[in-house]
């Protein structure tokens, strides 16, 4: 990977466990090592359940990691604490699924935009309508919206509020946790351009988690791959779709509509069901599902190798390729 | 004033009721002013009159007039209720969202307490409260409140639990909100509406609770004007004079089902489900 990228954010060898009913445990995340650069956007895809939005919000100090550590410019962010880890949450910041469900129902547009402003004294109580004017034009939607309440708006124009709270703070690293899942495609459209154009003029890292590979392709400078809480292949975003070796992420790029595929040839879908998260086989986790499943796939789980220019992948069937 | 207008005629039933209300209120109020006679003041020559054109509502054994003594016993009666139901709400709220927010121990201490208290029946320990405290109208407020104050907190911990997981107090969270004002301004507006039409709905049933405990002897003593005592005190003249205990009794029915019907109309005007918007109003089109 070049290093003339500034590093921002660095989560390394991440696990986090959750306690099930039964005395079992469910690895939401094991051994995730991302890195989030200035200005880069890093896609997550995976199918629900894999542990992308568990791993966003741990990078969002909303829950610890269980075992690894996440480096905010070399600082541990498990260790802080009380009024430090306020502080540093003015770093990063989110935009989340749902706009629906994103806001107190009780708050005008204004209170929303303004909260994290007056939580860190950067503005006084009377220039609130001013602030959320401003940051409204800034995510193109109307100055008077100010006086609304969400729930009197689209969800795309509740999404655009969302960003603009979250911009609020100027911070370095905006998680979107499937920020654009819930709206019209119409509408997402206009959004990724919105966070684009935002990337350019402010130099804004992102963490876009979505299950939409198509998507993500379109604005990642790189894409990870998960499943079933670990990553599987790592790639840089303008490759995603012709440069992809590991079966799962063929199989989720193969599972792309677009308008001008060949619908004369088969759909392949995968047979199983991707096994329970509760009792992990050991091997690779993508055994039970993988059409080129081998022996030792069964026996031992791949590591994450590097195997070009940005491009990393957990699979035997690269790593036998670079032994042959 | 249009506004006003506006909500009588949606809500016609808690304007009703709320007049009702009002009218007890000022009953308490202005008794000085109502009463025909002195309340304490005792004429033996008097005593044990009927109800007639003197005494409206009679008089008891020790000349009191009756009348006088019902509308003073609205003060104590109804200061006193007041002064519980805020109590109970107050602390049992503070205790609630407090054992929900921070779980853990402290939420584990608070909530068995809480179960300590409903496990007993709650004016068997009311009266053993107050029988350790000693009889006074004070000591009786505290006896109920101690055993009172868990219905709230359980309320108000289900009700922030609920809605602690939202995504929008994480967002306040990740914005760098600080607790207190996560507390302050997402968790007590959300809490608020369902505890005060308990406490609308609870004053009617605090009230009979204090009378019952001023009859036992364990809340107001003699020769204060409290319905429950009145009532006790007319006790051993049911039969000759009922009066002395139909009026006070009437007085306490009544207040009753006034303030539980206007906590039941409170109901429908802050019911919770109601702040849902009707749909498209001021909804612009879709972007």
């Amino acid at each position: 990977m070049s290093d003339t990228r500034e590093l921002i954010l660095e989560a390394k060898h991440v696990t986090k466990r959750y306690p099930a009913s039964g005395g079992r445990t469910l690895t939401a995340c094991r051994d995730v090592s991302l890195n989030f650069y200035r200005g880069k956007t890093l896609g997550i895809v995976g199918e629900s359940g894999c542990g992308k939005s568990t791993f966003l919000r741990m990078v969002a100090s909303l829950e610890k990691p269980d075992e690894g550590e996440i480096l905010y410019r070399g600082q541990d962010l498990a260790r802080l604490k009380g009024e430090k880890l306020r502080q540093h949450r003015q770093k990063i910041q989110m935009v989340f699924q749902d706009p629906a469900a994103a806001f107190s129902p009780k708050m005008k547009v204004m209170d929303i935009i303004c909260e994290p402003l007056l939580n860190f004294k950067r503005i006084k109580r009377s220039e609130k309508e001013a602030a959320a004017r401003k940051f409204l034009e800034m995510v193109e939607l109307p100055g008077e919206f100010a006086l609304r309440y969400p729930h009197h708006m689209s969800g795309g124009q509740r999404q655009r509020i969302g960003i603009a709270r979250a911009l609020t703070l100027e911070p370095e690293l905006i998680l979107c946790d499937e920020a654009t899942s819930s709206l019209d495609v119409s509408v997402q459209k206009t959004i990724i351009e919105l966070l684009v154009k935002l990337q350019r003029e402010k130099q804004i890292a992102y963490g876009f988690v979505c299950h939409d590979v198509a998507l993500v392709q379109s604005l990642a400078h790189q894409v990870a791959v998960m499943y079933l809480g670990s990553v599987m292949e790592i790639l840089p975003g303008d490759q995603a779709a012709s440069g992809c070796v590991h079966p799962y992420t063929k199989a989720l790029i193969g599972s792309v509509f677009d308008l001008h595929m060949d619908f004369q040839k088969p759909i392949e879908s995968m047979d199983d069901e991707a096994p329970s998260p509760f009792d992990m086989p050991p091997g690779c986790p993508f055994q039970s599902r993988c059409p080129q499943c081998m022996e030792i796939c069964r026996r031992e789980r791949p590591a994450l190798k590097e195997i070009g220019e940005g491009h990393l992948a957990a699979c035997h069937l690269t790593a036998q390729g670079e032994t042959e | 004033m249009e506004k006003l207008k506006r909500f009588v005629r949606k809500n016609p039933a808690f304007t009703v009721f709320f007049l009702l209300a009002l009218c007890v209120i000022g009953a308490a109020v202005f008794a000085p002013a109502l009463v025909t006679h002195d309340p304490y003041e005792a004429v033996l020559a008097d005593a044990v009159q009927p109800p007639g054109p003197e005494h409206w509502f009679g008089t008891d054994r020790m000349g009191r007039d009756l009348f006088s003594r019902v509308i003073y016993g609205a003060r104590t009666s109804l200061s006193a209720s007041l002064a519980l139901v805020c109590i109970i709400m107050t602390a049992g709220t503070i205790l609630g969202i407090l054992a929900g927010w921070f779980g853990g121990i402290l939420d584990a201490v608070i909530m068995r307490i809480s179960d300590m208290m409903i496990s007993f029946p709650g004016m068997v320990l009311a009266l053993a409260v107050a029988g350790i405290l000693g009889a006074s109208m004070k000591n009786a407020v505290l006896a109920i409140a101690v055993v009172s104050w868990t219905k709230y907190a359980r309320l108000a911990r289900s009700l922030v639990l609920k809605i602690r997981e939202r995504d929008y107090i994480a967002a306040a969270r990740v914005t760098g909100s600080r607790t207190s004002h996560i507390l302050w301004s997402y968790l007590l507006p959300n809490v608020l509406p369902t505890i005060l039409i308990t406490g609308a709905t609870d004053i009617g049933s605090m009230m009979m609770e204090i009378a019952a405990l001023s009859f036992l002897g364990f809340g107001a003593q003699a020769p204060t004007a409290e319905w429950g005592l009145m009532l006790n005190e007319g006790r051993a003249y049911m039969t000759a004079a009922p009066w002395l205990m139909v009026f006070p009794g009437l007085a306490i029915f009544i207040t009753v089902v006034v303030f539980n019907l206007l906590g039941d109309s409170l109901r429908d005007v802050l019911d919770p489900r109601e702040e849902r918007q009707e749909p498209g109003l001021g909804r612009k089109e879709n972007e």
